[in-house]
């Protein structure tokens, strides 16, 4: 009896030599604040933290199926935090950016509580209404110095330094922010996200505890925008309950992940990239940028919901973060690569299972396919 | 006696937003979407009236019906040129690319009417009241505005049990796939749906405009308020709406009489306490 050779790998040939050229990439990023003037230093942050917005609302929304347009509650938070803690409690400004990440984090809980009662488009629309409610605190509070904003003041250290390390945060936050769903995807608790990505009820018939998953990603994902808020107002040094919870930072992360790619890790990055550019294109004209891109944004989501990266990967399978596990059998490898993310909706109507009837009082209002609405 | 008026006064206030939360809750029944752009929909009403205000120079109260058929026309086509494909997509496609259209309508009206503050002159009908007694005072417009979302919802109540169209809408809000499979032209269903949400929501934006001032950034809280509506009210009733439309318009009264600037913040927590304590809704259609 003659065994075939099998194994079974995770890494592809584009991810092998990818690891060590991103690392080089990194390297050489982390030099910018040596040889860069200000005006560049300070672009490339506002670029690197986009990179990380954008991976958390993927995180979200691509892998856990929570649409939320409430993401910039924990940007203002994050902006917040650092000032309360810098500038009132005396703490060095660069130790609270992680502090400001824990203080989001801690938010998320009630949050959920709240929001998680929601679905599909409820949720956005109520994640949306729990951050006006923190902004309209946040004005009230005399203590915040309300309505007006402050000035981040960060004592003694010196603008180049500032600079300097400000930079260096946000390239870490970037890279951390790919990191940590990168390493999440391929745990344990990854895959089950994965599962609920691509069918929520499949999941939970598998054992899959799919509150708790999403409540962790949750959670996560208000940690890591939190943080890059702090790092965003370290960069700007003002902030104003009208800027720090703005919908325009909800807008930058949907914008940027639907035009790269939802639910896949690279897409982000394209996104952010391709934000990043048309914002600087059209500097001078206003708020163009912003109906462009978004005119951009809707199309792609119709027209072509994978996203750039999707299509790409669709036609030359390259997978530089590879999360899946595959089977190899001497020189064949199954999947070839990366299939393109999939959703319940992917497949045509009649492979669509029934919806599952929920047991009554799971307390959830809103779109489930259990409820069919009512008029009248 | 004051407390009195701050409940006739959220009571009026109420009839406005229920004029936004039909149209949301409607679109919502029939097609499964929550139209995120549905505020800044109300809010181009509103610059709609006003552009022809500013060209005939007549009351804007005399360009509702345009207004209503300009916004229905719009509604129809954004629905079956791009919501309708969006929703084939899939239910998170569908809510991104309204959302990716609110943002659009926002810079648009900024960059072509900037961020100024604008307003709808309506004469002497703003001012108009009746005194009731020292404390509570009645204000024509409001009351003008209560009774015409009434009519509105009545009108909606009556065309959905009634016509042959409106039994389609309730045929696809109870199963899509077997009205599909009786005839029903669900693509165009779906654009009347818009159409009637959009015609139904500019009144809102007309009203709003002549009631207060508005400007490109004013869409978001708009929609807020009718989500908050629908959902106090309980999804999929009609008339739950205009309840949870009260339900809001006097915890705003009252919170802003309690303590200047606080309105629209303890709208918000009514609405959290709401959907922490029966999030159902107060009129839900069904007992979940």
């Amino acid at each position: 009896m003659t065994e075939t050779p099998m194994k079974v790998e995770r890494y592809t040939r584009t991810s092998r030599v990818g690891l060590p050229v991103a690392a080089v990439v990194i390297i050489a990023a982390a030099t910018v604040p040596a040889w860069g003037s200000s005006v560049v230093t300070k672009q490339a942050v506002t670029f690197l933290t986009l990179v990380a917005l954008a991976q958390m609302w993927n995180l979200l929304a691509g892998y856990a199926g929570l649409v939320s347009v409430g993401q910039q509650a924990f940007v203002g938070i994050g902006g917040y935090s650092l000032w309360v803690f810098s500038n009132k409690f005396g703490i060095n400004p660069f130790v609270c950016v992680p502090i400001a990440g824990v203080v989001a984090a801690l938010f998320a809980f009630p949050t959920a509580g709240l929001a998680f009662r929601l679905r599909g488009g409820y949720f956005a629309v109520g994640t949306w209404v729990i951050a006006e409610v923190y902004r309209l605190l946040v004005t009230q509070i005399t203590w915040l110095k309300g309505g007006s904003g402050v000035s981040i003041n960060v004592g003694g250290i010196s603008r180049g330094t500032r600079e300097a390390v400000t930079f260096w945060l946000a390239l870490a936050v970037a890279v951390g922010s790919i990191a940590l769903v990168y390493l999440l995807l391929r745990s344990r608790r990854g895959l089950a996200l994965t599962a609920i990505r691509d069918d929520e009820t499949g999941a939970r018939g598998l054992g899959v505890n799919v509150t708790r998953s999403k409540l962790w990603v949750y959670v996560i994902a208000a940690f890591g925008t939190g943080v890059t808020g702090a790092v965003i107002y370290l960069n700007l040094l003002r902030i104003q309950p009208e800027a720090g919870f703005g919908l325009n930072w909800s807008a930058l992360m949907i914008f940027a992940v639907v035009i790269g790619g939802l639910g896949t890790i690279e897409g982000p990055i394209i996104g952010a990239i391709i934000f990043f550019v048309l914002q600087q294109l059209l500097a001078d004209y206003g708020t163009w940028y912003l109906i462009l891109i978004g005119a951009l944004a809707a199309l792609v989501v119709v027209f072509a919901k994978r996203g750039i990266w999707g299509s790409i990967v669709r036609r030359r399978p390259i997978d530089l973060f590879p999360v899946r596990r595959r089977l190899c059998l001497e020189t064949v490898c199954f999947p070839e690569a990366a299939p393109p993310p999939s959703s319940p909706t992917d497949l045509p109507p009649t492979l669509v299972k029934p919806a599952v009837v929920k047991p009554p009082g799971d307390g959830e209002v809103g779109p489930s396919e259990a409820a069919p609405g009512k008029l009248g | 006696m004051v407390w009195a008026n701050d409940i006739i006064q959220g009571i009026l206030l109420g009839g406005l937003y229920a004029l936004f939360a039909a149209g949301l809750s409607l679109v919502f029944g029939v097609m499964r979407l929550v139209n995120l752009a549905h505020g800044d929909f109300s809010i181009m009403a509103a610059y709609i009236s006003l552009v022809i205000v500013g060209s005939l120079k007549v009351n804007p109260f005399y360009t509702l019906l345009l207004v209503m058929i300009v916004m229905a026309v719009f509604g129809y086509i954004i629905q079956r040129g791009l919501f309708n494909f969006a929703m084939d997509a899939g239910p998170m496609q569908a809510i991104l690319a309204t959302f990716g259209i609110a943002i659009i309508i926002q810079n648009l009206l900024l960059e072509h009417f900037t961020a100024d503050s604008k307003g709808l002159d309506a004469g002497r009908i703003e001012n108009a009241f009746i005194k009731l007694s020292n404390q509570v005072v009645i204000g024509w417009f409001p009351l003008i505005t209560l009774l015409v979302s009434v009519l509105v919802l009545f009108g909606l109540q009556v065309y959905l049990s009634r016509t042959r169209m409106g039994r389609a809408f309730r045929a696809t809000a109870d199963n899509q796939r077997a009205a599909q499979l009786m005839g029903i032209d669900n693509r165009h269903l779906y654009g009347m749906a818009m159409a009637f949400a959009l015609a139904i929501v500019a009144i809102g934006g007309v009203f709003i405009g002549i009631r207060t001032t508005f400007s490109p950034s004013a869409g978001p809280l708009r929609l807020i308020f009718a989500y908050e509506a629908v959902i106090i009210g309980g999804l999929g009733s009609l008339w739950g709406t205009l309840v949870g439309g009260v339900v809001l318009g006097i915890a705003q009264v009252m919170g802003d009489h309690a303590h200047q600037g606080w309105g629209m913040l303890v709208g918000h927590l009514v609405f959290l306490a709401i959907l922490a304590f029966r999030p159902q809704g107060l009129f839900a259609r069904q007992a979940q």
